[in-house]
């Protein structure tokens, strides 16, 4: 029996083996010294992984008595969060090295951070689902804090923790109502507890607080307060790390939890769920308007984009998931090529982040620019880019389930946030020529991370590349 | 007959515009004479292609032809094909772009990327005219916006941000609304084809019963919401009043090229997007709303007349002349008979010929000149007496005197509109004065008197290439002035198949509601 529960959680056992092994043998020889090595190991342990648990999973396996899910659905969400932290790791690289950030904690702890995302999208049991979401966001804390000794660095780590783990507090505050309710952790015995439309109170409590703790983790309004400054403050690789695999996992968990465990209640938490997704839209929409500095732009975008996700989950079906899902994955590509963009942004070998730097970026390095216009218009979801079928595919699932209302909004604030993508481009075609110019060449593997993403946006409208059918695969697993 | 003719026009122009993104390198004299001449070439091509299909193309089968389908994600379909009413726009659009890119001979500044936006330009908006589904169409008609917003934000004039920054964030406005309805359509009806397949949205009925939304009473219940969506994102980029106010601006920004193709073919899409989805998909919802919209027009007629009237800037002129001349052409379609659609398609054929050429004719002497100040001209006719009488063809034409093309499009939807609402026609036939009366004067005010402007001495008259860029425009509007039946046969049986259905399915919904108060 535990033979067999342990095959189930291989992958995360060879993890998490993995990075012990890997702290141990750093601590004991060389240390940061063995930090590009260990990079490039985790980068492609997180590919062989990727493409086992994508290539061989097949059907829904439990394990530990319904505690860990291995499902479609957790698949999924398992080989895009292990590719896009691989893609983070190997962008990191180089601009890690030349500042000295290299160490050799950071891709440990990514792998244990890993783990925990891993661990989170196939909870089948409150009480995974905070181990999980704790193993996650420790192993966060402390990397936004990489950089010691930067103020804004470990002020950006302080403030992620001071909020996170009060979070963790809502979120424990709720598993602990929904337990006294439901007389179980297991999502299988909630559901069960919660059946058509009689949810007692104090479930529904239990609930909201859940939700608030889960919104928290993906930056929707208005839980987002830390986004803006832990994105600034954050090391440039650690941002993109922050934009990319955490948000797909909390994403998963958010829609494992509300349709495993809370399946039944679908009308009792669709309109929080719409709620949270139209206040992300819009606060994300206007309040990036004003910014100049790059990385807080993308805070605020990539707070707009979970609005679109929600906009998916708040539909409560199958195509819903499915939607938030294929969602997920191309704002996950874009935030790859994006970041690998703003890494390379640097001036005489200083990182910048004013956007106002990108003045006539087009004229000296015609190839990036091309490739990030690309993107950014695919960001603002104008069509014919990929961004524009996420978008598709969100608005979609919200009409269908009657939330006509949503689907309005969400295009209208789609206008409003076209502006400060088409800020970036203004400053990169139309300005005028200035002394000082960005570094040309430099940034080793970005390039060609940067022009990958952007072909897979144009590329990607004529057939997704198959992400499509798994996606509709994944959220048949989650919502039958 | 599945062939793949409308996919090679659409994207041979595409296909350049990669070619010379990936293989033409560096911006010296010779990298811009190749891509000078490939985007010629290529836009040529692509006439010359689309030419077979005008000759093929059979006028009396009122379906699709020539229609290509494919799979597609998210169950929708690549489906492309041409009828009666979107073949004459396929052949504008193909016939503009090589005068346009032998217009434009004269850039010099980063020539390449230039080429590239024209390329993809004309890509997008043919695949707005081919596309025979909706959200292909939808993603044709938006992407469109790219392109031209870094046209008029690259190459554009001293407010060119401002101008893009509009133009953009407008036209988007208008759009995205009309995403929710296509949106709404494909969970009614079940399928995004438009037409041409087993189950089309041209044979789908929209709910047409009237329910009641948040206290207001919706006449024509489903249809008419989703009317207005549609009607959002046409009549921004038609532009209609009052939602024309982009236009002015992005017209005077954009290089003399982006002027023409905007006013020549972009202001299109909105009046084929009317005739494509609003009139034959919600008739109901086009029946409930036919009085505003003949009222907005004929308003738009006179008031932007009147406006054009003090302009002081050429091209703002031409732009306000344009949103006037679009509202005849709403005005022609609202009408909903035979005589009001035809008028309206051969007004926009011939506007497509005619301000195209008023753009261009004030691209020649701003080359010279650079200002587009009326107060900067005057006299030109004694230095330029080709320039004179060729900017003299097209001001006749614009002013609608009969005998070029400009006279048979304003008669028709005169005509058409007088049958359907007498107050509109009379009040948009006093347009037709304005309109004389602005564009004579911009006419003697830019080319007749003395010459007595010191800066205007030296000026000289068109280049050999300047008047072939003008021959084939100026054949044409004589051409269609004389002969409107080449483009009235063409049009002919699908429109009047189109006014059919329309007339039919107002009659089926009246018969139901009737049915429905008997029961009650």
């Amino acid at each position: 029996m535990i033979a067999e529960d342990l095959n189930i959680i291989l992958p995360e056992i060879i993890l998490s083996a993995f990075a012990l092994v890997g702290l141990l043998v750093a601590v004991y020889t060389t240390k940061d010294k063995m930090g590009g090595l260990l990079v490039w190991a985790t980068a492609g342990i997180f590919v062989v992984l990727a493409a086992w648990i994508g290539m061989t999973g097949e059907g829904t396996r439990i394990a530990f008595n319904g505690m860990f899910i291995e499902d479609g659905f957790a698949r999924f969400a398992k080989v895009t969060i292990l590719l896009s932290a691989a893609c983070v790791l190997v962008m990191s690289e180089n601009y890690m090295r030349t500042r000295g950030l290299l160490r050799f904690e950071y891709p440990m702890l990514v792998a244990l951070a890993a783990v925990g995302m891993m661990m989170m999208v196939s909870a089948g049991d409150l009480m995974a689902l905070y181990m999980g979401l704790e193993l996650q966001s420790l192993a966060l804390y402390v990397v936004a804090s990489l950089r010691r000794d930067s103020v804004r660095s470990t002020e950006a780590g302080l403030k992620y923790f001071v909020l996170g783990a009060l979070s963790s507090g809502l979120l424990l505050y709720g598993a602990s109502l929904v337990y006294g309710y439901a007389g179980t952790t297991l999502f299988s015995g909630i559901i069960t507890t919660a059946q058509g439309g009689d949810t007692s109170l104090g479930l529904l409590f239990g609930l909201v607080f859940l939700i608030a703790g889960l919104a928290f983790k993906v930056s929707a309004v208005p839980f987002h307060m830390w986004t803006p400054d832990v994105y600034e403050g954050s090391p440039t690789p650690v941002t993109a790390f922050f934009a990319t695999a955490p948000k797909v996992a909390a994403m998963a968990l958010f829609a494992r939890v509300l349709h495993d465990a809370f399946g039944n209640a679908v009308s009792d938490w669709s309109q929080i769920i719409a709620l949270l997704s139209v206040l992300s839209m819009f606060l994300g929409a206007v309040a990036a308007i004003g910014q100049t500095d790059i990385k807080r732009l993308m805070a605020f975008s990539s707070i707009a984009h979970m609005g679109y996700a929600l906009m998916g989950l708040a539909a409560g079906t199958a195509f819903g998931v499915q939607a938030m899902l294929v969602y997920m994955a191309i704002y996950v590509t874009m935030n790859v090529g994006t970041f690998a963009f703003i890494l390379m942004m640097q001036r005489d070998g200083a990182p910048v982040t004013d956007i106002r730097a990108l003045n006539m970026y087009a004229k000296q390095n015609p190839g990036r620019a091309l490739s990030m216009l690309v993107l950014l218009f695919s960001l603002a979801g104008v069509p014919p880019m990929l961004g524009f079928f996420g978008k598709l595919y969100v608005l979609r699932a919200a009409y269908d389930a009657g939330l006509a209302w949503l689907a309005i909004a969400g295009v209208i604030a789609s206008v409003i946030g076209a502006y400060y993508y088409l800020r970036i481009v203004f400053y990169m075609y139309f300005g005028e020529e200035q002394s000082e110019q960005m570094d040309r060449t430099g940034g080793g593997v970005l390039p060609v991370f940067l022009t990958a993403s952007a072909l897979i946006m144009v590329l990607g409208i004529i057939n997704m590349f198959g992400v499509e059918g798994a996606a509709q695969a994944a959220a048949g697993a989650l919502v039958n | 007959m599945d062939t793949h003719l409308l996919s090679i026009i659409t994207f041979l122009p595409a296909f350049a515009a990669v070619i010379l993104a990936v293989f033409l390198r560096g911006d010296d004299e010779a990298a811009q004479r190749n891509s000078k001449w490939l985007a010629l070439i290529t836009t040529t091509a692509t006439f010359v292609i689309s030419l077979f299909v005008l000759f093929e193309f059979d006028p009396n089968d009122t379906g699709f032809q020539f229609v290509t389908e494919g799979e597609w994600l998210l169950g929708l379909s690549y489906r492309m094909g041409v009828d009666g009413i979107s073949i004459l726009f396929v052949m504008l659009t193909t016939f503009m772009m090589p005068l346009v890119i032998v217009a434009s001979w004269g850039v010099d500044k980063r020539v390449k990327e230039y080429m590239i936006a024209f390329l993809m330009l004309e890509t997008l908006m043919l695949g707005v005219f081919m596309a025979l589904d909706l959200i292909l169409f939808y993603l044709f008609f938006e992407a469109g916006l790219i392109p031209m917003f870094l046209i008029i934000g690259i190459w554009g004039g001293a407010n060119r941000i401002y101008a893009s920054f509009k133009f953009f964030l407008y036209t988007f406005l208008g759009s995205v609304l009309m995403l929710v309805a296509m949106v709404a359509m494909f969970t009614d009806a079940g399928t995004t084809c438009i037409g041409g397949c087993d189950i089309s949205l041209l044979n789908h009925t929209f709910g047409s019963e009237t329910f009641s939304l948040m206290g207001v009473q919706i006449v024509g219940g489903m249809q008419t919401l989703m009317f207005l969506a549609f009607f959002a994102s046409f009549a921004v980029k038609m532009p209609m009043w009052p939602v024309h106010t982009w236009l002015p601006d992005a017209h005077v920004q954009a290089p003399t090229a982006g002027s023409v193709v905007l006013a020549a073919i972009l202001l299109k899409m909105g009046g084929y997007g009317f005739l494509r989805f609003s009139l034959p998909m919600f008739p109901v919802g086009s029946d409930v709303m036919a009085p505003l919209v003949l009222w907005m027009s004929a308003i738009a007629i006179v008031y932007t007349s009147l406006v054009a009237l003090v302009q002081e800037d050429m091209k703002k002129l031409i732009a306000y002349s344009s949103v006037a001349h679009m509202g005849f052409v709403t005005m022609g379609i609202f009408a909903a008979n035979q005589q009001g659609i035809d008028g309206a398609i051969f007004q926009m054929i011939s506007h497509g010929f005619i301000s195209g050429a008023l753009f261009l004719c004030v691209g020649v002497i701003y080359d010279r000149m650079h200002t587009r100040e009326i107060d900067a001209y005057g006299g030109l006719v004694n230095r330029m007496p080709v320039y004179a009488l060729i900017f003299m063809l097209f001001t006749m034409a614009n002013v609608g005197l009969p005998g070029t093309s400009g006279f048979v499009g304003e008669f028709l939807t005169l005509m058409a509109t007088f049958q359907v609402n007498t107050w509109v026609a009379a009040v948009a036939t006093t347009g037709v004065i304005f309109s004389a009366a602005y564009a004579l004067w911009l006419y003697r005010r830019v080319v007749m008197g003395e010459l007595i402007k010191e800066s205007l001495k030296a000026i000289t008259d068109m280049t050999p290439r300047e008047k072939w860029t003008f021959a084939p425009l100026v054949v044409m509007t004589l051409l269609l002035g004389v002969y409107p039946a080449l483009v009235l046969d063409m049009i002919g049986p699908s429109v009047a198949a189109l006014v059919e259905n329309y007339a039919s399915a107002l009659e089926a919904a009246d018969a139901a509601v009737q049915t429905a108060d008997a029961a009650n």
